[in-house]
């Protein structure tokens, strides 16, 4: 065995991998600049009703912004979790996307608190949306002062989905304006054979549940403090709430937490339920799945509230082209920008000034509503809360579903709280 | 210098794969750790020290005491999960090792399972183990009302009570037959004279198997044990697959990814050296006894 050979085959080895990583280190660090006209958007929109919103949305910013090419940053996948997962670890590199999709209020809050995104307060003067906009949109998007976003639709949250069939066959005609008529309901359909006549699938969807209750038990200001610190969480009201909620859950399918809200959709296009809430993009699946039998109201005790989120996008720190990026948010805040996105995609505009002519028929009423109602935000679609107070109330909500401890969940609702509202 | 005559060209050889562990195990490991007791929860947070806080926190002030949930559920699906598949492993190879017709072919259809993704193969398990009753009953749930045993009927993993056992059905079903591989080799391994030798002494079949033929292969048995064990731990496709990530059926690895997508990196790292800790504490004892048993040997 002579030593210099080994040595060398070895020290070839070493040397071709260092070389190897050495390489891994210096590349792409030369695109964008600042001369650049290109503008990433980063979404996760890749498919069906979201994906012809975007590409609506990418044909009026060509027509509005000449000279500017749109780059498409989508991310496609669990409901947008592989997105955040790939713009969390750009924001660390420091490589942010130009602009990036993100649930509209609360929901920033983490970004705000980094210093990531910047203030389009002034832009929104120029722009004219807070003329556009309604004043409690404005005001739920309002941190501190300043507006972070421009959000590009509206969805409603509160709405319970009906089968029309159904309903008649149990010999409801009218819609039930609050909870015991509600229940009084669900009990004629229940006498009818339907063992869960409240179609509900797992933690976020049973979250949506609970925040419709609480807005017909606390009403729409006291509901919008419980996000804001205002409202204190031990609050006996919120106790009633949690007891209603517990009420409903009865009325619903055990296998909850096995479903999506698509499953639980199932269940009422089948005729295996009467109910669902859901947001509005229902809506816009049922027609999809040429479902015809549906009809909608407001959940019972909500009055006019109009619980909305909003998809919206923001102006990163250091993005590589801020004027096409400016340009972009202009084009999503402005009429034709969310006519082109909103027709197709089944939600509404978030301007006061759009046609309702140019809408389906749901959509005709939502615009209604969406001009008259009280607006208050949503935890479960983070408009009201952050995205770690989301994942506190879901797994909340889910330990309800399995143990029903009233005290349990509002003692762990309070320390969400604490723990989350902005300080 | 003679010295390292003599392990230059060793450590030369050795080098790349030590400089890829220390850059891509290590490193990171003490990047994560450095990540864990920082205060970054959220998406640049601040990069203050915060001592063992996003520890303390875990175990004192979690919401919904989350964190020890998750390792209640780990712990149930541990143990349900190593008794099943040591059990069916053995039982398998003890039958194959007895002599059945086709055995080839058995022993093929018992690793089969192992071959499958545990994605792919959770896909199905959700629909077996679907919770509904009824007419709209899910794979196992019909069976057992065909059957005629609706008493057998459950709803698997929503059940509150032991919701993580079920969880554990699939993993027994996917790994029973790697158990059962490594129990036959660990029979065949076994001396021919040894077997002779008890013969001759007139033991009982009983008498073979429980005081010849078992006890040498104990030490396949903790090999099997550890390797379920570690792969257990870190079991995430599979629940994620089968119920998604719910709070009836989380354990730590689902606990992190929840945690890291809400931007908290901070918690998420810290939940991260808790795992690899208590793998630890599963690996180390067994890497101490090998090496002990190899010196022995």
């Amino acid at each position: 065995m002579r030593f210099t050979r080994r040595a060398a085959v070895a020290a070839v080895g070493v040397a071709a991998l260092l070389t190897a990583t050495a390489c891994g280190s210096s590349d792409d660090s030369s695109g964008g600049g600042s001369g650049s006209s290109k503008v990433e958007v980063f979404t996760w929109w890749a498919d069906g009703g979201e994906k012809a919103g975007l590409d609506g949305l990418v044909k009026q910013f060509g027509t509005d912004c000449a000279g500017q090419t749109f780059e498409n940053g989508a991310v496609a996948g669990g409901a947008g979790a592989n997105a955040k997962s790939v713009l969390a670890s750009r924001l660390q590199q420091s490589d942010p996307p130009d602009t990036f999709q993100a649930h509209a209020g609360a929901e920033l809050q983490d970004y705000i608190n980094a210093g990531q995104i910047e203030d389009l307060s002034a832009d929104y003067d120029s722009w004219g949306l807070k003329q556009a906009f309604p004043q409690g949109l404005i005001d739920n998007l309002t941190v501190e002062g300043k507006i972070y976003s421009v959000p590009a639709n509206i969805h409603r949250a509160n709405v319970v989905w009906t089968n029309k069939k159904v309903l008649a066959s149990a010999g409801i005609t009218k819609d039930p304006t609050d909870l015991a008529g509600f229940i009084a309901d669900l009990d004629k359909v229940k006498a009818k054979g339907i063992a869960a006549p409240l179609a509900i699938g797992k933690d976020w969807t049973q979250l949506m549940l609970f925040e419709s209750v609480l807005i017909t038990d606390l009403g729409p200001d006291k509901f919008t403090g419980l996000w804001t610190g205002a409202t204190d969480w031990n609050d006996p009201l919120v106790t009633k709430a949690i007891n209603d909620f517990k009420t409903l859950l009865t009325y619903t399918n055990s296998d909850r937490d096995a479903l999506d809200w698509t499953d639980a959709e199932k269940l009422v296009m089948d005729g295996k339920a009467a109910y669902q809430l859901m947001g509005d993009w229902e809506a816009a699946d049922l027609d999809a799945k040429k479902f015809t039998d549906y009809a909608w109201f407001t959940f019972p005790g909500n009055g006019d509230t109009f619980q909305w989120l909003a998809d919206s996008f923001v102006l990163p720190k250091g993005a590589k082209n801020p004027e096409g990026t400016k340009c972009w948010l202009k084009t999503v805040g402005s009429d034709a920008g969310q006519k082109a996105f909103n027709t197709t995609k089944g939600s509404i505009p978030a301007r006061t000034d759009a046609k309702p002519a140019d809408y389906p028929k749901y959509q005709q009423a939502a615009i209604a509503d969406w001009k008259s109602f009280k607006q208050v935000p949503s935890c479960a679609h983070g408009s009201a809360c952050s995205q770690g107070w989301q994942g506190a109330a879901n797994s909340a909500l889910g330990k309800f579903s399995t143990n029903s401890d009233v005290a349990e969940l509002q003692k762990a609702m309070a320390t969400a709280a604490s723990e989350f509202v902005k300080k | 210098m003679r010295k390292l005559r003599h392990w230059g060209p060793g450590l030369l050889l050795l080098s790349p794969s030590l400089i890829l562990l220390a850059v891509f195990v290590y490193g990171l490991i003490a990047w994560t750790t450095k990540v864990s007791v920082s205060d970054e929860h959220n998406a640049l947070g601040s990069k203050g020290f915060a001592g063992l806080e996003n520890y303390t926190k875990l175990f004192t002030n979690d919401i919904n005491d989350r964190f020890t949930h998750s390792l209640k559920n780990l712990l149930v699906f541990t143990v349900v999960f190593l008794v099943g598949a040591m059990f069916f492993g053995l039982l398998w190879a003890f039958i194959l090792e007895r002599g059945v017709k086709a055995e080839g072919f058995f022993r093929t259809v018992y690793l089969f399972p192992m071959a499958v993704s545990f994605v792919a193969s959770g896909v199905v398990w959700r629909w077996l183990m679907n919770p509904n009753k009824g007419d709209s009953a899910g794979g196992l749930n019909s069976v057992l009302g065909g059957l005629g045993l609706d008493f057998l009927q459950n709803t698997w993993w929503t059940n509150p009570d032991w919701g993580m056992a079920a969880m554990a059905i699939p993993a027994i079903w996917q790994l029973s037959g790697y158990v059962m591989a490594l129990f036959l080799a660990g029979f065949r391994g076994i001396p021919q004279e040894l077997r002779e030798a008890a013969a001759m002494d007139g033991a009982s079949t009983y008498r073979l198997y429980r005081n010849v033929i078992f006890p040498q292969l104990t030490p396949v048995a903790l090999s099997a044990l550890i390797i379920l064990g570690h792969m257990s731990m870190k079991m995430f496709d599979l629940i994620m697959s089968v119920s998604g990530p719910q709070w009836l059926t989380e354990v730590p690895a689902i606990y992190v990814w929840q945690t890291l997508l809400t931007s908290d990196y901070a918690k998420a790292a810290a939940i991260s050296i808790i795992l690899l800790l208590l793998v630890a504490v599963v690996i180390v004892p067994y890497l101490i006894y090998t090496n002990r048993q190899e010196k022995n040997a």
